[in-house]
């Protein structure tokens, strides 16, 4: 049962990644390539670790969440500032 | 399998690696170079060298990547600071490397049938060091004399840096300015991600005994977030000349030096540790160090001092 659903969670988000980076190959212009990429950040990221977590021991599985919780932050972050800077808004 | 990884990884390997030589334009090599480390960082973790994985990932990819990336940006535009080189000059380059290459890659036919391994040995005596990490073990007991040089390099290093600046710069703030004001969403980042990095950097300096990590990771980890405070323009970065922050910068190797030098007072012999004492003695070597990589990698990136309207 838990294979099972380590096999579909995972096999999902590397389904998004997949798409997340035809996407940023194939879309025209930087913010839509960025909206491609956060799929993958988000979903697909959290749906590997939420795969993989069954797998683990708790503590294990924390550490993963946490990971996943620090890439989501640090990736919305950094999305902002390059859509901003592809804005040309500049650094505020 | 794990062959089929492997091989994908190491295809990925030559391709990204060639991609970077080849690269026209320099931010686009930078980066692919910023990749190529990582995968390579990956690569260290199938051969189960965990310890020079993290260190490849830091030192490798992250510190010298975002030397490189502010190298670029610096001579980007600006092209009387970019040396044309002739086309016979890179042909020259290209052939030497290639011969650099063929000779290493050559090494490893000519190896000895039987591999000289070390590793029983230094596992057979490592309990009596206290420490439950070989490569720890090796870094600092069986070969601490390369570890305490490898340290001072880093100063060497950063004064190398320091001397590039003009006279009437000199002591004064670093010059890395990448955003002129403060910027207000990367801030968020530098006043959120700090607290994390610094448990993390700790945990990892301390854990570094018995499993992978230690000072050089844990000071890296360190050094990037106090960089990110410098970039986002949460806090400046200090004067050079600041007293305070020399001696943080000498503090390791001058713990190093101190506890080898007590070497010769009790078991009569340099950096040797006294009975009983080698893990107490080792940890308070790791925290210093860890110190000092930290605030010397930061202060590389940094840069040298330059005046506020300098350009």
């Amino acid at each position: 049962m838990a294979d099972l659903f380590t096999i579909l969670a995972v096999t999902a988000g590397a389904v998004l990644f997949l798409a997340g980076t035809v996407g940023l190959l194939r879309f025209p212009g930087t913010l839509a390539r960025l909206h491609a990429l956060t799929k993958v950040d988000n979903l697909g990221l959290g749906l590997v670790v939420l795969g993989l977590m069954p797998q683990m021991g708790l503590l294990a599985a924390a550490k993963m969440l946490a990971v996943w919780l620090l890439v989501q932050f640090s990736g919305a972050i950094v999305t902002q500032i390059l859509a901003r800077s592809a804005r040309g808004e500049g650094e505020r | 399998m794990e062959t089929a990884f492997d091989i994908v990884l190491a295809l990925l390997l030559l391709g990204v690696g060639g991609w970077s030589v080849i690269a026209r334009n320099m931010m686009t090599a930078v980066i692919v170079f910023i990749a190529y480390g990582l995968l390579l960082s990956l690569a260290w973790v199938r051969l189960h060298a965990i310890d020079v994985s993290l260190t490849e990932a830091a030192i490798g990819s992250g510190a010298t990547g975002l030397l490189m990336v502010i190298a670029a940006h610096k001579v980007a535009g600006d092209t009387k600071r970019v040396v044309q080189l002739s086309r016979g000059f890179h042909a020259l380059a290209a052939v030497f490397a290639a011969l650099v290459a063929i000779g290493i890659a050559a090494l490893a036919f000519v190896l000895p049938g039987e591999p000289v391994s070390l590793a029983a040995p230094v596992l057979a005596r490592l309990p009596e060091s206290g420490l439950g990490n070989p490569v720890a073990g090796v870094l600092f007991v069986f070969r601490s004399f390369d570890t305490l040089l490898e340290k001072v390099v880093l100063l060497l290093a950063l004064t190398g840096v320091w001397a590039l600046a003009r006279d009437e710069d000199w002591g004064g703030v670093p010059g890395l300015r990448l955003f002129p004001e403060r910027h207000s969403v990367l801030g968020l980042l530098a006043r959120t991600l700090p607290p994390i990095g610094f448990v993390f950097a700790i945990y990892m300096t301390w854990a570094g005994a018995d499993v992978p990590g230690g000072a050089f990771q844990g000071g890296t980890v360190l050094a990037a977030m106090w960089i990110l405070v410098m970039v986002a323009g949460v806090r400046k970065a200090p004067r050079v000349s600041s007293p305070l922050l020399r001696l943080a910068i000498v503090t390791g190797p001058v713990v190093f030096l101190l506890i080898g030098f007590l070497g010769f007072l009790t078991p009569g012999a340099f950096l040797a540790y006294p009975e009983g004492f080698a893990k107490p003695l080792i940890v308070a070597m790791e925290i210093a160090l860890t110190l000092s990589i930290a605030v010397i990698l930061g202060l590389l990136i940094a840069g040298p001092p330059k005046g506020e309207d300098a350009p």
